[in-house]
């Protein structure tokens, strides 16, 4: 696919990090999250039997997407809707830019979606005049201010209430008087969108899970906002990536228990929407269902980086991960930031264009602990690092470095060398007895760390020194 | 029992003393130590770093000098992590069957010290002394790729004399991550620099881990702020006796 390569993460990391209170906000927020998280699971005797349920579920629907796929299609037909394949962003826009203007109405009010992030509809809907709502409040605001979500289930967790009560005055509230209580801002958004809800006539989501054998589509969320999108206006189209795929409501059980506790840290999330097809009379009269390819069939034919497919968009690995909870999601540079972002990103774009994201990560491997479906994430890492050195020039400093080291451990003689080399060369860098300045590459680590020096003896010339003592 | 050493290139290059507290620790307790001079890298770093071939022939290395051992200790979680999680896939790689197999073969044999002490042989007092206020940080490693549980504790609470704190937020990650501390320089010290408030919260003197190079990042951090807390490895606490200080 023909896209721009993300700006590189260390320097946005950069500036995210010098932002103090980005770092206030998200430290408390993923901290609150990653507790009730941990508690909630804690209830749950047999969460490790569901994590593996979970996966071994997503795993067969991987192995036999082609034909839950048809099953899907068939079945939403059967039920009065509407199937629609869209091979990548441009072909899925077009879809829902025609059924918007065949409906002849000029704005559209939205369900908190991912994938209609990921295909950047509410820009392509824009630029042949119709609006799109956010409704989901964090969404909203993130819309108001002109910003870009940071977080996959929390968008505006980099913002605290003072700063969303000077943008409501700003915006959607202007010359009401409005305090930083959670309530009154609450109100204010309320107050807003109900006038949205009223009168839009197509609603747009995504969706969490499409259920192959019922042809019935769910939508998980807290606000009961998307709700009200679901079921007021006479339009309801629907964007879905084609790995959201589940073949039965007995598998959507297991999904239904691990989602819930893993994303908001609750035992279930107060609204839970499901529908299958129309039903004259109540709800939508018209449904359709857009199928977005948009790089997935490219991410099944790999082995390792297949599993990435099985993410149910928790975001437990983004609240647990040492980076995520520090940098904020920005700084990955796409609408899936964090640990699954890091792999996923790689792979929808193609590794070039994200070359940096795989190495965004201490390989700490909380990710991999947390994650309700047990993707792998450090080995899917370390599978797209190696991509990204394949791609990248045989001869930058560091694989020419790289290569030199790999010869020197392949030989103990070499190797010893180098450690008598090490040895002498630091004299040159060496200040007051340690290293506090080293050139290049290395001075990322001098920028923070002193380095103590490598001392006179190694170990093995320490063993040596002993066997000949004990020999004599 | 009969203990060949897997030094690993780092403890061996940068930290020879952590070598020497393991080989004294384990003959202490009976054990008959050897190791093979041959022993170089095990490879983490180049696989770690995309570099997934050129770890191949390390791995090869690695089964050459330690297949005969009958059991292999390493002073480092991250480098048996390295050879117990990483190895199988990097013999694959190499498409070499009696490879893959010998690594197989190998991989029950290797062990982290602490695994090895209170796992393998049922041993949690070592006889140490050690009167200094002491934090442990447990390493991701040792954590989440080898699950040594509180294995290292065990061994620090029967140390006589400690005064052993809770490190706050301990499971979190230092921020090292190889040459992440160095691609991501500024995320590493970001994390680093929370471990570090976690570590002077204790009052501690020393902080404790079962891996220098984690310690030789937050020790360099510590260094660099003058806080006047050293670091010390798993085996250095356990090598202190009443009769010979560390």
């Amino acid at each position: 696919m023909a896209t721009k390569a993300l700006p590189m993460f260390p320097q946005a990391a950069r500036v995210a990090l010098a932002n103090s209170q980005l770092r206030r906000n998200l430290g408390n927020a993923t901290t609150t999250i990653r507790n009730k998280r941990a508690s909630v699971v804690g209830e749950l005797p047999d969460w490790e039997a569901l994590r593996s349920s979970g996966s071994a579920i997503k795993a067969r629907v991987m192995r036999h997407l082609d034909d839950y796929l048809l099953q899907l299609e068939t079945s939403v037909q059967a039920a009065g809707g509407q199937v629609h394949w869209a091979r990548d962003a441009a072909e899925a826009n077009r879809i829902i830019t025609q059924i918007v203007q065949a409906s002849g109405a000029d704005r559209v009010v939205k369900v908190k979606s991912l994938t209609t992030d990921e295909i950047h509809m509410n820009d392509a809907l824009a630029s042949v005049g119709i609006r799109a709502i956010e409704t989901d409040l964090a969404e909203l605001i993130i819309q108001l201010a002109g910003e870009t979500s940071s977080h996959i289930l929390v968008p505006a967790i980099h913002k605290n209430r003072s700063e969303i009560r000077d943008l409501f005055r700003r915006t959607i509230a202007r010359g009401q008087d409005l305090t930083d209580e959670p309530k009154q801002l609450a109100a204010a958004a309320r107050r807003y969108l109900r006038e949205q809800f009223l009168s839009a006539r197509v609603a747009v989501s995504g969706a969490n899970f499409a259920i192959a054998e019922t042809g019935t589509v769910c939508v998980v969320e807290s606000e009961g906002n998307g709700r009200m999108c679901l079921t007021l206006p006479r339009t309801l189209i629907t964007v879905i990536g084609i790995e959201k795929i589940l073949p039965t409501f007995q598998d959507f059980s297991v999904f239904l228990q691990l989602l819930p506790r893993s994303s908001t840290g609750e035992r279930m999330n107060p609204y839970t929407s499901l529908w299958t097809g129309v039903t004259p009379g109540d709800g939508p009269q018209t449904f359709h269902l857009v199928l977005l390819d948009n790089g997935r069939t490219n991410v099944l034919t790999d082995e390792v980086g297949r599993q990435t497919l099985h993410c149910i968009r928790c975001s437990a690995c983004l609240n647990i991960c040492p980076v995520y909870s520090r940098t904020g999601g920005h700084a990955y540079g796409s609408v899936y930031p964090g640990p699954i972002g890091a792999i996923l990103t790689p792979q929808l774009l193609g590794v070039k264009q994200a070359k940096s994201l795989p190495f965004a990560s201490s390989l700490c491997g909380a990710c991999y602990e947390v994650c309700p479906v047990k993707i792998n994430i450090p080995e899917v890492l370390l599978h797209l690092r190696g991509e990204v050195t394949q791609v990248a020039s045989p001869l930058s400093v560091e694989a020419v470095a790289m290569r030199q080291l790999g010869r020197i451990f392949a030989s103990p003689t070499r190797y010893e060398q180098a450690q008598r080399l090490a040895r002498r060369g630091q004299r040159l860098f060496m200040h007051k007895g340690v290293i506090d300045h080293l050139p290049g590459m290395l001075a990322g680590w001098t920028a923070g760390r002193d380095l103590a020096p490598v001392p006179r003896q190694s170990f093995r010339e320490w063993w040596r020194e002993r066997q000949k003592g004990e020999k004599t | 029992m009969q203990v060949t050493l897997f030094i690993t290139c780092f403890n061996d290059t940068l930290f020879p003393n952590v070598g020497i507290a393991t080989t004294q620790v384990l003959e202490r307790l009976g054990h008959t130590v050897d190791f093979p001079e041959a022993q170089t890298c095990c490879g983490q770093m180049h696989y770690n770093s995309g570099y997934q071939r050129d770890t191949i022939p390390l791995v090869r290395h690695f089964v050459e000098v330690f297949s005969a051992a009958e059991v292999i200790v390493a002073p480092s979680a991250s480098c048996v992590g390295m050879v117990r999680e990483l190895y199988p896939a990097a013999a694959a790689l190499s498409g070499d069957k009696g490879l893959v197999q010998a690594v197989e073969q190998l991989i029950p044999r290797v062990y982290e010290l602490s695994e090895f002490l209170v796992k393998r042989t049922g041993t949690v007092d070592v006889g140490a002394y050690y009167p200094h206020r002491v934090t442990y940080h447990p390493t991701c490693h040792s954590l989440r790729v080898l699950h040594v549980g509180d294995a290292p504790l065990q061994l620090l609470r029967a140390v006589k004399g400690i005064d052993l704190v809770e490190l706050p937020n301990d499971r979190e990650c230092c921020g090292f991550g190889g040459t992440f501390s160095i691609k991501n320089a500024d995320t590493s010290l970001a994390m680093l620099s929370d471990k570090i408030r976690g570590v002077l919260d204790t009052r501690a003197e020393v902080l404790c881990s079962a891996d220098t190079s984690c310690l030789l990042h937050i020790g360099g951090g510590l260094h660099r702020q003058r806080a006047g807390v050293t670091t010390k490895h798993l085996a250095e606490i356990l090598v202190s006796t009443e009769s010979e200080a560390m």
